[in-house]
């Protein structure tokens, strides 16, 4: 089951500033993520998930509280403190896949290796196992246009896993999928979780995806509803 | 570790007609800016070339070219006998005294009048310039009404061609030759016999001493015996630097009227290139705050738009200097204000030039990509995410 917590939050709060007005959207929100999780933040539209995992990725900061990954408060950070933390702990996926149209998939999936020391001979050969992992090996010198929805996805989980990262947050990984490219990437996901261990945040509206993760976690209006529901067990 | 290059070198080529436009508008600007300084360039080297450094151009104080001085046979005498002088193999003092005037010839093409220098001198003063070459026909004849045109002379104004005649000076001048200066300011000149000249002209004083030093390094001897003799109303000056003397009124005029061009140009450039790089910046929103979020820093992304910007400045700056590069080829002819006369020249590009207009080139990119690319770096990654 689950194991020490790689992600403490504590009364976090979180608003925004709009028209002049104070919107507040995450409310004394407390809760831990333990190790090896794979987590699913639901919720309607302005609930907060999306700004909940921002702040987890360190993309955003709190107005208040503690937010502790693998013991340290990211909250304290600085701008590019926070930029080179994010480069060593987290792995992303988009709704939107979020590739650079200019670069191969090759190339994508070696962007964030490019802020580690390594050597390009090393750089090759992560990247060549990451696109063998989403078993894209074939694909690595096409460029996201000449790609589908699906394999698009797939070359953004190789980026993600590259530097192999504490986390991997998801925003609405299967939003932008037909159902077949979808249950493909969750597959994708869950073993990443299952056989690597991987911690994984996901924020869906989808019944379906959420229905993969470990944990389902519900917001509303910036809070925690009915605790959480453990929808597997191993 | 920064962005790798290809990404941006790689998003310029994506965007390849905002791209073209930009580069071409920049490309413009440098060709201009490029062309002004070849030609004052050309200008400069055309009338640096004339002159040789261990030759002494000696006229009347303060007259300032050739064609105002002048300098009678007694001070003429008085000056020859400087000792700093250099003898020829004949046991003659090496010394040249020249008459110069200005006459009015009309161009083949137009039928316009414009001032050519007619130029008298004598067997020294052709030895004195060993770059000039007869190209067609053969030198004049001493104690006749022969004449030798210069190159640029002889094609562009009417019978100054070999065989044909030219009547100034109340005579009939028959043009036996061409001659070849090598790009120097002689061969916008018609050259004669000194002492006919003057007859026809009736001048009774040479317009300037073209002396030869014995030891160049003498020169500052030389000028101050000239310069402090009470009977003389003369001033010295290497023949090199008399000549590029001669090029700085118009030389200046079109390194101010150029650059003053080029600035005001400049600007529309830099405009172009801002909102081609603000455009840039808009439509990669998303692309930004990727980088940003996968732990690129906001200075790496600064970097990736100043370098964009660069490269597009770069871009073209070559461009614009590949078709300046041709104007080499071209030879103008412009009135010299200095002499008063026609002066014909050629585009020089030089390795300073080039450097220069690719500095510009930059220039204008890093000014027109500065500002959107600190848009760029300090988007706010939540916000740049969210852009479709």
């Amino acid at each position: 089951m689950a194991g020490t917590p790689i992600v403490e939050i504590r009364h976090l709060f979180k608003s925004y500033q709009r028209g002049g007005q104070v919107v507040p959207v995450l409310h004394d929100l407390s809760f831990d993520i333990a190790e090896g999780e794979y987590l699913a933040l639901m919720g309607p539209s302005g609930s907060g998930k999306s700004t909940l995992l921002n702040l987890i990725a360190g993309i955003d900061k709190p107005d208040s509280g503690e937010l502790r990954i693998s013991g340290e408060d990211i909250s304290r950070l600085s701008e590019s403190g926070l930029a080179d933390w994010r480069a060593a702990n987290i792995g992303f996926i988009f709704q939107f896949y979020n590739l650079m149209p200019v670069l191969t998939a090759f190339e994508n999936v070696e962007l964030p290796l490019l802020l580690t020391g390594l050597g390009r001979r090393d750089r090759r050969e992560r990247v060549e196992l990451a696109l063998e992992m989403v078993s894209l090996t074939d694909r690595s010198a096409h460029y996201p246009s000449e790609l589908s929805g699906g394999q698009q996805q797939r070359v953004a989980i190789a980026r993600a896993i590259i530097t192999d990262p504490l986390l991997i947050v998801a925003d609405e990984p299967t939003g932008d999928l037909d159902r077949v490219s979808a249950g493909d990437i969750l597959g994708m996901l869950e073993r990443l979780n299952r056989e690597l261990g991987k911690t994984i945040v996901m924020v869906t509206h989808d019944q379906r995806a959420a229905e993969r993760a470990r944990i389902v976690k519900h917001l509303d209006k910036g809070e925690l509803v009915d605790g959480e529901s453990l929808l597997k067990t191993q | 570790m920064v962005i790798p290059f290809s990404y941006t070198a790689k998003n310029l080529g994506a965007r390849k007609m905002t791209t073209t436009l930009t580069a071409a508008g920049m490309a413009l600007v440098v060709f201009v800016f490029a062309t002004v300084l070849m030609l004052q360039e050309g200008l400069k080297k055309t009338l640096v070339d004339t002159g040789s450094p261990d030759n002494v151009v000696v006229t009347r104080r303060s007259a300032g070219t050739e064609v105002q001085s002048g300098i009678d046979r007694a001070q003429a005498a008085v000056v020859e006998s400087q000792p700093e002088i250099a003898y020829g193999a004949d046991g003659k003092v090496r010394v040249s005294k020249e008459m110069v005037v200005l006459i009015t010839l009309q161009k083949r093409d137009s039928d316009k009048p414009s001032n050519v220098i007619i130029r008298g001198l004598g067997d020294e003063g052709r030895a004195m310039r060993p770059q000039v070459r007869i190209t067609h026909g053969r030198m004049f004849k001493p104690g006749s009404s022969e004449i030798v045109a210069g190159r640029s002379i002889a094609g562009r104004f009417r019978g100054a061609g070999v065989g044909e005649q030219l009547r100034f000076g109340m005579r009939d001048w028959v043009v036996v030759g061409t001659f070849d200066a090598n790009g120097s300011g002689f061969d916008s000149e018609i050259w004669g016999d000194v002492d006919q000249l003057m007859q026809a002209f009736r001048r009774p004083v040479f317009s300037s001493l073209i002396l030869k030093l014995g030891d160049p390094a003498r020169f500052d001897s030389l000028k101050q015996h000239l310069e402090s003799d009470p009977r003389l109303t003369v001033e010295a000056k290497r023949e090199s630097v008399f000549y590029a003397e001669q090029s700085e009124v118009l030389a200046n005029f079109i390194g101010y009227l150029g650059l003053t061009l080029s600035v005001i140009f400049s600007i529309g450039a830099t405009i172009g290139a801002m909102i081609t790089m603000y455009a840039s910046v808009a439509s990669r929103t998303a692309e930004i705050g990727t980088l940003r979020a996968l732990g690129f820093r906001s200075s790496g992304i600064l970097v990736v738009f100043l370098v964009e910007a660069l490269l597009l400045g770069l871009v073209g700056g070559v461009i614009g200097l590949f078709f300046a590069s041709f104007m080499q080829f071209l030879t103008i002819s412009t009135m010299n204000w200095q002499s008063f006369a026609e002066l014909a020249f050629s585009f020089t590009l030089n390795p300073s030039i080039v450097a220069k207009s690719l500095a510009f080139a930059l220039c204008m990119g890093l000014l027109g990509g500065f500002l959107p690319a600190v848009r760029a770096s300090r988007l706010n990654i939540v916000d740049a995410l969210r852009a479709p």
